[in-house]
């Protein structure tokens, strides 16, 4: 409930939020939402000693259509997304999933930024942006770079972003009318999936597992086989390949395989595939 | 008292008044303990044991050195600050071993969460970080979790006691009988439940502060708790300060549901260190820290048998319990499974019982009176049973019941125990919920799907429960061994101007007492309900009381107000009648009116009585001035309220997962005052009885480390897993009381549990699954449809 003591910076613009990075080094972190890194720093299981603040950087918060993709400014609020109209008709599966996070508070405060940076295997919107074949956008003292999705999830927690960067955008492509689903498979509507499954199909079919290990995964044994014309049921048998999934309270590691190749089959059905 | 009708209906009683309370508590007005402005005051903070069974040194030297710590004290440093450790008043029986339990342990932890040392700062982060500060050196002790083992004391939780078994309890009135009718019987089921821990979780975790007075020598105690009374006399023979010297408060406590029934040591902590340190002392409890901190409930492992003949009639039922004490007896700790010792038969006509409870320590957070403490227990093991004898026996699960139902015209009934239930009529209440769920189309849909082959199962779970609320009369205490009585106090005063305040020794948090004992003075004494003051929770204001818990509220105390009420109008008539220049028997009282008979214009209204039972200035010869009147009520019994109720719901046989589809409640707490109140507590009790049964658990590990410490995962429900609830009631007055009032705090989580449980073995019966432990999580579910599969290859 009372985090260890640290140091308030609240950054006026990507620049200086950047340039405060770099003073403070590995002490510092970025405060978005909020809505993960302040549960942890209350459990005393994160004690950065420098917060630097964007979570008013209004100018990256955003939904905007840039030609054949949706940019998304990262401190975009889920609250935002799941009312976005322009999703709706682009990218109706980001939507829905944005819909699913949490609670409405934690919606409110939340942001699509913080959510992919945290890199939470259990989270619902790095997977979407996963299973969408996104692109990130990384700003640092050197400029911008872009980062594929499937490169973005490197560790547990761990993002291809360096200490001194700023996650700026997100980039889905424009799927309107492309068959979807998200499987999100929990025991309260506010809770973290315990087994989540996102499939796009648009040409190819995309498919993202929540919580099936460290990262946020891509399903590629599935994709390949439904790309060498597996049926749905025979392709999601193969959903928990390659995968290391934990166990805990609400699952065992078998019991997961299983959710995922259930909810695979669920999802790809849904999705036309 | 004998037989009551209806009190005379007036418009008020019965009625929908919107609660008073809620206009503060919703805009933020209410001033829980935390809310508390306390200039000066310092900070407790609490270092607890890591470990679950450990001896341990601990060394407070760095967090003196920390800035703002004012002072730290390990445990033998505090040993000369206690007259008394702290009180368990449950002996259960002659024999009980009990450990002694220190505030702050000295020597051996006994519990993740166990107190070892205490710091108190300037501020509640300075205090925080101090606790990270002092060094405690854990010798690692083997852990005590399992409750089957522990009762095998292989492993001690206290060496001294030389067992983990505390105590037994046996309860069997004839057991040739018992004997009898098993050698006898038709029908036999034999079946083990486990009743999970469960974590209170009070929407408002526990806090207190101790205010000294600036001369010295007094104390004021705000405390978040449901027993104020009960706390000022615990806290004076613990920590030695003199009871009169004692003030304690319970401002706004947001819920305790018999978490905050205790005596805690984070209270009498802040007292003997407010008296060492002559400073006010506050501390506010943690989430997480609430999780280990706080007493849980539940905890037992039920075995049940019972006997029938051919027909599926009950001949006798016998229940060997294993209830998990924790690691040391709080408050009421040994009793609490007692508490449904003479409810294993439920509603059924029974004549042969036997119960016993063995009482084990654990190296585990104790536990304690959690909502409806001890009749959850008892209505699951009995309610789960019945459905396995329905199975049995080759009947549906509502006939079986029919044919055991203690019929209408035993009331009162003298159960094989030996209660005395004071009212009951079950088979309507039934009949309406099977009608309202539309029971035979849910049957026929179900045996559809079975054929069909869906891999979405329909279950339907009945249960009915009955239980005994209006804690309690003081002799029945007193057999059990309990240390206090079990009355109530109120006081009716009007006030000159008419307005009328009410002194009631009940100790609410949540419960809207200010409502329903302002419609009762209404009802009484003929005056508007917002004319009605109702004062409580504070032992200056109201010097006598026993408090909140135990559905025990309205049906002794409001029956306290109710009689105070009568004394009043009683004066008051004497008043009016020696005013008025007529005979007492020539008055009528009706709508506050004291009105002469067959004189329409000669009337006084109770207000003008009281003020000039103010004035003094005209009354009878040898009366006393002013208008109240003071009532300490012992109820002559218990009362008896019961319900149907029925859940319906849908398990994937592919994940496990369960969903709610519906759920209907028929309860019966006799007359209701306040109808928006009962639906209220209805609402509530249903959903923590179904979170017992889908979410909640406080699970350890083989360790005796709490893995669900957190509200991410210890699943408590909220708005969104509420099933929508279909309401409806009987009235079966209780004759214990004028108002025939009975008790609902504690329904609907008694009812809640099994019927949700036989609703999901109901729907997995045909793939051969007979029992599930609760919480019934998807993950269960599946591994037990699975196994039954594999038996069934
Ligand atoms: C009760 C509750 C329930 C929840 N349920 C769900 C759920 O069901 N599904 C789900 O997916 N999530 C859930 N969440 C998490 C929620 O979605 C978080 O909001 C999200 O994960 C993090 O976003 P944030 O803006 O709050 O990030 P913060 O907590 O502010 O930051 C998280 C991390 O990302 C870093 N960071 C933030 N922004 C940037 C940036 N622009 N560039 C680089 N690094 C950055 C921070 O330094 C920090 O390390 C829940 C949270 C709570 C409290």
């Amino acid at each position: 409930m009372i985090p260890a003591k640290f140091d308030y910076v609240r950054a006026g613009s990507a620049a200086e939020a950047i340039a405060a990075l770099g003073e403070h080094g590995d002490e510092a972190k970025l405060l978005a939402g909020g809505h993960s890194l302040l549960p942890l720093m209350k459990l005393r299981l994160a004690t950065p000693a420098v917060l630097v603040d964007v979570g008013r950087l209004d100018d990256l918060r955003y939904i905007r259509d840039a030609g054949d993709q949706i940019a998304i400014g990262a401190l975009t609020r889920h609250h935002d997304l799941e009312t976005s109209d322009l999703l709706a008709e682009q990218c109706p599966m980001l939507r829905h999933v944005a819909h699913l996070v949490g609670d409405p508070q934690v919606r409110h405060r939340g942001t699509i930024g913080g959510s992919l940076a945290h890199a939470d295997p259990a989270s619902d919107l790095p997977a979407a942006v996963l299973a969408l074949g996104g692109t990130l956008v990384a700003r640092g003292p050197d400029g911008e770079r872009e980062i594929a999705a499937t490169e973005f999830f490197t560790g547990f927690l761990e993002s291809a972003l360096a200490g001194d960067e700023l996650l700026t955008e997100i980039r889905v492509p424009k799927v309107p009318g492309a068959g979807w689903s998200y499987q999100k498979f929990n025991r309260r509507a506010q809770d973290w999936a315990i087994v989540g499954v996102a499939a796009v199909r648009n040409g190819t079919t995309g498919v993202a597992l929540v919580n099936m290990g460290t990262t946020p995964l891509r399903a590629t044994a599935v994709e390949e086989a439904l790309a060498g014309g597996a049926s749905a049921a025979e392709a999601a048998e193969r959903a928990d390949e390659g995968t290391e999934p934990t166990a805990d309270l609400n699952a065992s590691e078998e019991y997961r395989r299983h959710l995922a190749r259930v909810l695979t089959r669920r999802a790809l059905e849904e999705a036309g595939a | 008292m004998t037989a009551t009708e209806t009190p005379a209906a007036t418009t008020v009683l019965g009625s929908r008044l919107l609660r008073k309370e809620d206009p503060a508590l919703l805009t933020g007005e209410g001033r829980y303990v935390d809310d508390l402005v306390v200039p000066g005051a310092l900070w407790l903070g609490l270092v607890r044991s890591t470990v679950a069974h450990a001896r341990v040194s601990v060394d407070v030297g760095p967090a003196l050195d920390a800035p703002g710590v004012v002072a730290a004290f390990t445990g033998d440093d505090l040993l000369d600050a206690w007259a008394a450790p702290l009180p368990c008043a449950w002996p259960v029986t002659e024999d009980m071993k009990a450990p002694e339990h220190r505030p702050v342990a000295a020597g051996t932890a006994c519990y993740v969460g166990d107190i070892v040392a205490v710091v108190v700062a300037e501020s509640r982060a300075a205090a925080r970080d101090a606790v990270e500060a002092v060094l405690v050196d854990y010798d690692e002790l083997p852990a005590v979790v399992d409750l089957e083992e522990a009762a095998e004391d292989r492993v001690l939780v206290h060496e001294d006691l030389g067992t983990n078994r505390s105590y037994t309890w046996e309860l069997t009135p004839d057991a040739d009988a018992v004997e009898r009718a098993f050698a006898e019987a038709a029908h036999t089921v034999s079946e083990r439940y486990v009743q999970q821990r469960l974590i209170p979780a009070a929407m408002e975790p526990r806090g207190v502060v101790v205010v000294p007075a600036p001369h010295g020598g007094e104390y004021t105690v705000y405390s978040s708790t449901q027993i104020p009374h009960i706390l000022k006399v615990m806290l004076a023979a613990t920590t030695g300060v003199p009871e009169h010297k004692i003030r304690v408060i319970a401002p706004a406590v947001g819920g305790g549901f018999g978490s905050k029934l205790n005596v805690y040591a984070e209270e009498v902590l802040a007292l003997a260190l407010a008296r060492k340190l002559g400073r006010p002392v506050r501390w506010t409890e943690e989430r997480s820290e609430a999780a280990v901190a706080t007493i849980q409930g539940r905890g037992q492992i039920q075995h049940i048998e019972l006997a029938a003949d051919a027909a599926g009639k009950v001949t006798a039922v016998r229940v060997r319990l294993l209830a998990d004490l924790g690691a040391y007896l709080q408050l009421v700790t040994p009793g609490i499974p007692l508490l449904g010792a003479f409810l294993y038969h439920g509603v059924y006509d029974i004549p042969a019982y036997s119960f016993s409870c063995t009482g084990v320590f654990t190296t585990k957070t104790p536990t304690d009176a959690y909502r409806g403490a001890g009749r959850p227990e008892a209505t699951y093991a009995i309610e789960r049973a019945m459905d396995a004898l329905a199975v049995e026996v080759g009947v549906d699960p509502a006939e079986i019941r029919r044919r055991n139902f203690i019929p209408t015209d035993a009331f009162p009934y003298s159960s094989a125990p030996g209660l005395v239930f004071d009212s009951g009529d079950y088979e309507p209440a039934l009949a309406r919920a099977l009608e309202m769920v539309g029971y035979e189309e849910l049957r026929a849909e179900q045996a559809r799907r079975r054929e069909s082959g869906s891999t979405a199962h329909l279950g339907v779970g009945i249960s009915f429960y009955v239980e005994m609320c209006g804690l309690a009369p003081s002799r029945v205490l007193a057999s059990l061994n309990f240390g206090a009585g079990g009355w109530e106090a109120a006081t009716v005063r009007v006030l000159p101007t008419g307005m009328v305040q009410v002194v009631t020794g009940t100790s609410p948090h949540g419960q809207g007492h200010e409502t329903s004992w302002s419609m009762i003075v209404a009802d009484r004494l003929g005056v508007d309900p917002d004319h009605v003051e109702v004062l409580h929770s504070d032992t200056d204001v109201s010097p006598h009381g026993l408090d909140t818990y135990g559905s025990r509220s309205l049906a002794v105390g409001g029956t306290a107000v109710w009689h105070a009420c009568e004394k009043v109008v009683a004066k008051a008539r004497t008043i009016a009648a020696h005013q008025l220049e007529v005979a007492e028997e020539d008055l009528e009282f009706s709508g506050g009116q004291f009105q002469v008979r067959g004189s329409p214009d000669r009337a006084m209204p109770i207000q003008a009585v009281a003020f000039q039972a103010f004035l003094a200035h005209d009354l009878p010869e040898g009366m006393e001035p002013g208008l109240s009147a003071q009532v300490v009520w012992d109820p002559p019994n218990f009362t008896f309220p019961f319900g149907a109720h029925i859940a319906v719901v849908e398990v994937d046989e592919e994940t496990g997962r369960v969903q709610l589809l519906r759920y209907v409640a028929v309860d019966d707490c006799g007359n209701q005052v306040n109808p928006l109140i009962v639906e209220g507590q209805v609402h509530g009790g249903i959903l923590q009885g179904v979170a017992q049964a889908l979410w909640e658990e406080a699970a350890y590990d083989g360790d005796g480390n709490l893995r669900s410490a957190t509200l991410a995962d210890y699943l408590v429900p909220s708005a969104a897993e509420a099933p929508s609830y279909e309401l409806d009631h009987t009235v079966t007055p209780s004759p214990t009381n004028p108002m025939g009032v009975k008790g609902v705090g504690e329904a609907g989580t008694i009812g809640a549990a099994p019927a949700v449980m036989n609703a999901i073995v109901d729907a997995l019966s045909p793939l051969g699954v007979t029992d599930i432990d609760m919480p019934a999580s998807p993950h269960r579910v599946w591994s037990a449809i699975r196994a039954a599969k594999e038996a069934q290859q």
